[in-house]
């Protein structure tokens, strides 16, 4: 024990060594032929101080040092998680419901415009989900298919007045459609490979975007698409149905919260579904998948279209909301974030991808401050969750039992 | 005529900086079969630490006397600057996960290179650095045709890379151990060759190539950008690819064919669709070839 500790000691001052060598020609080596110290020591001392604590916390976690804290709260846990258990699920879920849906009486209107953001993104999220966490293929180009499916109902719209609802379905149907064509030539290869070539599919789809002026005027975006309207009851001057433009936010905050739960229910079914199980046994072993009978190539398809409808649904709601769209929106960072969000909260887990989606949204939204950060620690954050938590801060349940993945 | 030869000019100076790029790539997948996401951000930290080094030199006045000198000496800095770079990243963020699954050893390179990109952004600005201008100014005049001393002082300076980085693999004690861990890590550590050095010393090889091409892209373009290692990487990448991924002659070969192709098609179809010439070549190779121009027959755990 005091042996391994003595190394991890070693190693961090090595470490720190190393790290100021690697700050200092980038902080302090300046234009006018001057060098200076200061800068970098200041930075590097943060770096130090806070590694520093977080390394003590870990050995003395790992010593035993923190049973003093570690022991209530794990009694606690249990006991939350006892009357977690005492009480029905669906009361749970009612409650989570019932609180969502009375969010937008009580919050301002910034408030809606992040909550509105995060039911966006926790389609996205769990579309991307059925892809990467189900079907176990990692998508660097998922972004494509929310672009696919904003720009579908940007240009219904605007060039032939299609009303949102109607839109919403083609939206989705172009993005699965997308999703197969993109996804028939790469499904062939695994892993990396395949990461890598939708990554260029990705950079593809947004060139097109930037670049066909005659359809998507190009860089400048579509202006002008026009939000979701309803046909509500109207009893003055004898009954009849009248068309109302859901401008106010809150309406568009319900619109969201309708698509999330579709997707949330939708993606619930999918898990436990006969194809849920599919795709889990190609996340697991796609040779021996292929074995026992499972179309894999039509089911790793079916994923990876699945996936692309749901962001199409998110998409078309997005380019509503903003009632504009550029391909500035559809970059790699926002797929590289989409990703963010669900290894943060745990690959196939709901509950976990909806907590990743809301902390990776309203930590940047509370701490305005480091704006210029928030990609930095979500970077960070991926490294530091595949070295200590892989499967995310909810792991994802799995149903049965079976043997760890180990490949490579 | 004479326009294609200039393009071919063109062509081969970029091919060659793709190919550095590219060998970085193909050795990491080589011996530990991972993308490295991040040697994009090792090629613009390479740019960087360039530009930092240049316009320090140019500040303390050496840069009239002694170009030369501070050219070869940047060079050198940088390279190692970003070999350390390179060991340090494989240390925190690879190492660890060398038994995980590939998907967390991949997602892990993600965030690498997400953290790498930003930190640069952070401590550099999101501005274009400037390089300062006065070096390789002019170039030789065939009629149309015009080579500039920085194209010749590119391509000499890739070719010289290429050919040491030959005999290093191909003739040296050191590069036998690098093949041999690539081909088979426990026989190789049977015969007491370490496998945690000669992957730290691919990263550093890789990284140090990509350095050498950071500081010549930015002295061809004039600047640099903090997320200026994004799209040559996946270019470069895509050369690997169709070089047959873990071959060293064929990520050369398949980084001139890269470079040639988009500027032919820069120069013939389509400046602007200029980038999507690449990825339709990794997309039809992957799919009709997997294994590449060079590339040996692989098992399924590969593709």
């Amino acid at each position: 024990m005091i042996q391994e500790f003595k190394k991890i000691w070693k190693s961090y001052a090595i470490g720190l060594v190393w790290l100021f060598g690697l700050l200092w020609p980038l902080l302090g080596i300046h234009p006018d032929g001057t060098l200076s110290f200061g800068k970098t020591f200041t930075v590097w001392l943060y770096i130090a101080c806070g590694s520093f604590v977080c390394l003590l916390l870990y050995l003395m976690n790992k010593s035993g040092g923190l049973r003093v804290v570690t022991t209530p709260l794990a009694a606690a846990r249990d006991k939350a998680g006892t009357f977690y258990g005492t009480v029905p699920v669906w009361v749970w879920l009612g409650v989570a419901l019932v609180l969502a849906c009375i969010f937008p009486l009580f919050t301002s209107r910034y408030a809606q415009d992040v909550a509105i953001n995060v039911l966006i993104y926790v389609c996205l999220g769990l579309g991307l989900n059925i892809v990467i966490g189900l079907a176990g293929m990692l998508d660097l180009g998922y972004i494509a298919f929310y672009g696919v499916g904003a720009y579908s109902y940007a240009l219904l719209n605007t060039t032939y007045g299609m009303s949102f609802w109607v839109c919403l379905p083609f939206a989705a149907l172009f993005a699965g459609i997308a999703g197969c064509i993109i996804g028939y030539p790469t499904l062939r290869m695994r892993g990396d490979y395949l990461a890598i070539v939708t990554l260029g599919f990705g950079e593809i789809v947004r060139l097109i975007l930037n670049n066909w002026m005659e359809l998507t005027n190009g860089p400048n975006g579509i202006l002008g698409i026009k939000v979701p309207s309803i046909y509500i009851p109207s009893f003055e001057n004898g009954f009849h149905f009248e068309l109302f433009h859901l401008k106010k936010l809150y309406y568009l905050y319900y619109v969201a919260l309708f698509l999330a739960i579709v997707t949330i229910i939708s993606v619930y079914r999918l898990n436990y579904s006969r194809i849920g199980r599919a795709w889990e046994s190609i996340r697991e072993d796609e040779t021996a998948a292929e074995l026992m009978g499972v179309n894999t190539f039509l089911l790793k398809l079916l994923a990876y279209a699945m996936g692309a409808t749901f962001a199409g649904l998110a998409g078309a709601f997005f380019s509503s909301r903003m009632r504009f769209v550029s391909p500035e929106s559809f970059t790699f960072l926002e797929s590289a974030m989409v990703l963010c969000m669900v290894v943060l909260g745990g690959m196939g887990s709901i509950p976990g991808i909806i907590l990743g989606v809301a902390a990776l949204i309203v930590l940047p939204e509370a701490f305005r401050e480091f704006e210029l950060y928030r990609m930095l620690v979500f970077g960070l954050a991926m490294v530091v969750m595949m070295l200590f938590r892989p499967a995310g801060l909810i792991p994802a349940q799995r149903v049965g039992t079976r043997s760890e993945e180990k490949e490579g | 005529m004479e326009y294609f030869i200039q393009q071919l000019i063109n062509g081969l100076t970029l091919g060659g900086l793709y190919a550095l790029i590219a060998l970085g790539y193909t050795m990491v997948y080589g011996v530990i079969q991972l993308i490295n996401f991040a040697h994009g951000e090792f090629f613009a930290a390479g740019g960087y630490v360039g530009v930092i080094l240049l316009n320090y030199f140019a500040g303390l006045g050496f840069m009239h006397t002694h170009p030369i000198l501070c050219l070869t000496g940047s060079f050198i800095l940088t390279m190692i600057y970003c070999s350390f770079l390179a060991m340090a990243v494989e240390q925190v963020a690879y190492k660890p996960l060398r038994r995980q699954s590939r998907l967390a050893a991949l997602l892990s390179a993600l965030g690498m290179s997400i953290f790498l990109s930003n930190g640069l952004m952070l401590t550099q600005g999101v501005f274009d650095a400037p390089y300062p201008g006065e070096l390789f100014e002019g170039g030789f005049e065939f009629g149309l045709i015009s080579i500039s001393y920085l194209q010749i002082m590119i391509v000499a300076l890739t070719a010289v890379l290429l050919v040491v980085l030959n005999i290093l693999v191909f003739k040296t004690r050191i590069g036998m151990a690098m093949r041999a861990t690539a081909q088979d890590k426990v026989m190789s550590a049977l015969v007491s060759i370490s496998a945690n050095r000669i992957i730290a010393l691919t990263f550093a090889i890789g990284a140090g190539l990509a350095a050498a091409a950071g500081i010549m892209v930015g002295l061809y373009y004039g600047s640099v950008r903090y997320d200026m290692g994004f799209v040559p990487g996946i270019k470069a990448f895509a050369a690997a690819v169709l070089g047959g991924i873990g071959n060293i002659t064929g990520a050369m070969l398949g980084g001139l064919i890269i470079g040639m192709v988009e500027v032919f098609m820069a120069g013939y179809i389509s400046g602007q669709y200029k980038d999507v010439a690449a990825f339709v070549i990794l997309i039809s190779v992957l799919y009709f070839k997997p294994t590449g121009i060079m590339g040996e027959n692989i098992d399924d755990t590969r593709v």
